[in-house]
């Protein structure tokens, strides 16, 4: 049997840091879509905590515990990532293995909300998009799925396809913020 | 112009694709008549209009969003979903 190598999306673009803004590929991880049958979320979300300690993420949040995190991804639509979900999920939920198909990247540092609001229309300040908080927006007319870390640190995702593009736009983004110091 | 999405929150608008006018779908076997208004007869109002906003960007909901063509302002935006638009189908 051929032995596969497996890419991360982000595979030969550099990490980044430039001024005080750094930026970085996130951990390759299992990531799986959680899209709850009708009436079945309340359902989903007990079977979530017995199975991996934490809940269906509250929609605009997320839910950490440990190594596992739910993100809100959509409309009755959350995404499991760092763990390998249970099979007791699928009684109550379609699940739909999406591991490498996005670009998972983490800009991080004083100023990485100066960036972003050079790519997002929405207000992602602290006062406004605390810890936790999980959206999904446009970043540059890509579809875009930001988490907000940690207090200076938010994972950006985008389609894989998109990796390269978003590397660009990010990195244009935060030579434009260092410019103007 | 910004929506006010039940589930995001306010957005721009380039978050959003527009559809048209939200109307209440027939049933399939309605005479030929009503899908033919259907498919193609659409009120030109300078007023208050009742859309299909798709957000895209955002959560992925179809919006029917009540619009004055007049000044663009947005009256009111509640999830396609809780309406009665796909009734006949």
């Amino acid at each position: 049997m051929v032995d596969l190598l497996a890419k991360t999306a982000c595979d030969g673009l550099a990490s980044l840091n430039i001024g005080t803004v750094s930026l970085r590929e996130g951990r390759a991880v299992p990531m799986t879509t959680l899209a709850p049958f009708r009436g079945q979320q309340v359902a989903l979300d007990a079977a979530l905590q017995a199975a991996h300690g934490l809940g269906f993420p509250p929609i605009g949040g997320s839910c950490q515990r440990e190594e596992a995190r739910a993100l809100w991804f959509g409309r009755d639509l959350g995404l499991l990532m760092g763990v390998e979900p249970e099979a007791t999920l699928a009684q109550y939920a379609a699940l739909t293995d999406q591991s490498q198909g996005w670009a998972v990247m983490q800009l991080a540092g004083l100023g990485a909300e100066e960036v972003l609001a050079r790519l997002c229309p929405v207000d992602l300040r602290l006062s406004a998009f605390g810890v936790g908080a999980a959206l999904r927006t446009e970043a540059k007319h890509m579809q875009a799925s930001i988490c907000r870390l940690e207090e200076d640190c938010f994972q950006i995702m985008v389609f894989r396809s998109m990796a390269r593009t978003m590397y660009h736009d990010l990195k244009t983004a935060m030579e434009a913020r260092a410019a103007r110091g | 112009m910004r929506i006010h999405c039940p589930l995001c929150g306010a957005r721009d608008r380039r978050e959003f694709s527009y559809k048209g006018a939200a109307l209440v779908r027939p049933l399939a076997a309605a005479e030929p008549e009503a899908w033919h208004a259907y498919v193609n007869l659409r009120e030109n109002p300078a007023g208050p209009l009742a859309e299909l906003w798709y957000h895209e960007m955002g959560c992925g909901s179809w919006l029917q969003v009540t619009r004055d063509t007049v000044n663009h302002s947005v009256l009111e935006v509640v999830l396609a979903r809780d309406t009665a638009l796909g009734a006949g189908a």
